[in-house]
């Protein structure tokens, strides 16, 4: 097959608005912070954007979508044959078999590994060394996103068993909100969790930072066709339906249940929604891709009242959104699932499929769920061992902005409006050697 | 001389302010304040999940006055920040031994 170039065109701006999610999500997290952690919650998502492209062409998509000589790997893990896109680069100039260069295809998966990293981060809000946050950063994305990718679309044994998951549910969103439920459970709660209300510091911030994400969200859905074709519209329209109808579920439940709807609801309600179509959007009539919404929106906006009942600080409600999303998602492929115009391997229960696809999708959302779990409980309780995860107490209350990075987020006081203001609120005076005449 | 302080809800600002001006009283200082009294703030409800705020947001009004004047300036404030419900806030005042205007260097009444 030609590369073709509109498909090419397509898949080069799907790239872009898939990386654009990320620092979309910093926007999304940082507003939900308090103000004085904002720039941390952030720069998380930007130091994932560093650690994770770098390590995608170093050796990640090699270990994602390469190949080893064993067949018997190859259900768990890629190969070594690619490294550093060994291989990749002939076709930005020759003709290959997907119609798209292969080097944009790896491209476009890296913004995926970036943001699932990123995702994981509104787990451990304000209390995270970021060193340890970093370190962690590139063992994950190592351990647990690169075989978890394979598994689901590298040839792994999820795909080999017929485990639909077109665009990421459960290996971004399943598998993110595993991450940052095992993640919040090493660090710990905050200090003052449950007494004092840690609200959102700027809805505004929440709101661009969900916009910015549903914008790019279509290129991480329509995109994961690999194609400018009539399922990347398909996916488009579900995208967008499931978004929306989620985002009006949300606040529903919570006039109904708090006697508002907020701002912070219609922004997690979107992400809900967009989250829980992901895996479904090629496979669903847009009809269901609603259903599908309202019952995501519906049952995310519950489910973020969980951390408080079992006593987790997961808290962005990441678990909440994408890991109870991502369920919703993957798990109603087996009923709703349509197979006319891709080809997937069988058809929902609705479409006369019977069980037979919903038993494989519960088998891969759970397996990517308790995989990623262990994993990450594993690493992050090295990394705290040998680093420390977690900043100091004092640290913390004073604010993880001015004492991790030493800036605060908003230069607002006349008196400290250098922004260098030290724990116990004085300004830190500049000393410089008085030289005697 | 005294020194009378309100701490007021912050929506009576504007009402306390205009009631002031209108009793003659020509300059005040305002600031953000929060707290609590015997109401000990209130729960709110939020994402589902109820937080107790003690410290409740409030406008602190202080005003320099003449001690003839103090007991009606005080009563002006308390009429117009009244709404009768909990958390209407309260007002003191104390004696003042010495006021300067900065720019003239002028003490005592005439500072005012």
């Amino acid at each position: 097959m030609k590369i073709d170039g509109g498909s090419t065109a397509w898949m080069l701006v799907s790239a872009a608005l898939v990386l654009l999610m990320t620092p979309g999500l910093a926007f999304f997290y940082g507003g939900m912070t308090r103000a004085k952690s904002v720039l941390n919650m952030m720069l998380m998502s930007f130091a994932g954007i560093a650690v994770v492209s770098v390590l995608w062409v170093l050796y990640g998509h090699s270990l994602a979508f390469g190949t080893s000589g064993s067949d018997f790997l190859n259900n768990f893990i890629g190969g070594f044959d690619q490294l550093g896109l060994n291989g990749l680069l002939e076709t930005a100039t020759k003709e290959d078999g997907t119609g798209v260069p292969s080097l944009l295809f790896s491209v476009f998966q890296m913004m995926f590994a970036v943001i699932t990293v990123a995702l994981i981060s509104g787990a451990i809000a304000d209390r995270a060394k970021f060193g340890a946050w970093v370190v962690f950063s590139a063992v994950w994305v190592t351990v647990v996103y690169l075989p978890v990718a394979h598994w689901v679309w590298g040839g792994g044994w999820l795909m080999k068993l017929g485990v639909e998951d077109f665009a990421g549910g459960t290996a971004v969103h399943i598998n993110a909100g595993a991450a940052a439920l095992a993640l919040a459970l090493v660090l710990g709660r905050r200090k003052g969790w449950r007494k004092e209300p840690m609200r959102p510091h700027s809805l505004p911030l929440v709101l661009l930072g969900a916009g910015l994400l549903w914008f790019g969200w279509f290129g991480f859905n329509a995109g994961s066709q690999l194609a400018a074709d009539g399922v990347a519209a398909l996916a488009f329209v579900n995208t967008q339906v499931a978004a929306a109808a989620a985002a009006g579920a949300w606040i529903v439940v919570e006039k109904l249940r708090d006697g508002h709807s907020t701002t912070l609801g219609v922004a997690s309600g979107a992400v809900a929604g967009l989250v829980a179509i992901t895996p479904a959007c090629a496979f669903v009539t847009p009809v269901w891709a609603i259903v599908i919404g309202v019952l995501a929106g519906v049952l995310c906006a519950l489910a973020v009242g969980l951390k408080y009942r079992f006593g987790f600080d997961d808290s962005l409600d990441v678990v909440g959104v994408h890991l109870v999303g991502g369920l919703v998602g993957a798990v109603l492929i087996g009923f709703a699932g349509f197979t006319a115009y891709t080809e997937a391997s069988d058809p929902g229960l609705f479409y006369g499929g019977g069980l037979a696809q919903l038993g494989k999708q519960v088998l891969g959302a759970v397996a990517v769920l308790v995989f990623s779990f262990v994993v990450t409980y594993g690493i992050g309780k090295a990394v705290d061992k040998l680093m420390g995860f977690r900043i100091a107490s004092d640290d913390e209350v004073a604010g993880i902005d001015i004492t991790q990075h030493a800036e605060t987020g908003y230069d607002l006081g006349s008196i400290h409006a250098s922004g260098v203001v030290s724990a116990n609120g004085s300004t830190a005076t500049v000393t410089t050697k008085k030289v005697e005449a | 001389m005294r020194l009378i302080t309100a701490v007021i809800k912050p929506f009576k600002l504007d009402e306390v302010k205009a009631a002031l001006e209108a009793f003659g009283v020509t300059g005040m200082t305002v600031s953000e304040a929060s707290g609590y009294g015997r109401q000990r703030g209130h729960t709110e409800v939020y994402r589902g999940a109820e937080y107790r705020v003690d410290l409740v947001p409030k406008v602190r009004v202080e005003i320099l006055a003449e001690e003839d004047d103090a007991e009606d300036v005080i009563d002006v404030i308390v009429k117009a920040a009244q709404t009768g419900k909990i958390g209407d806030g309260k007002v003191w005042s104390v004696p003042v031994d010495t006021v300067i205007r900065v720019r003239t260097g002028e003490r005592g009444p005439e500072a005012l």
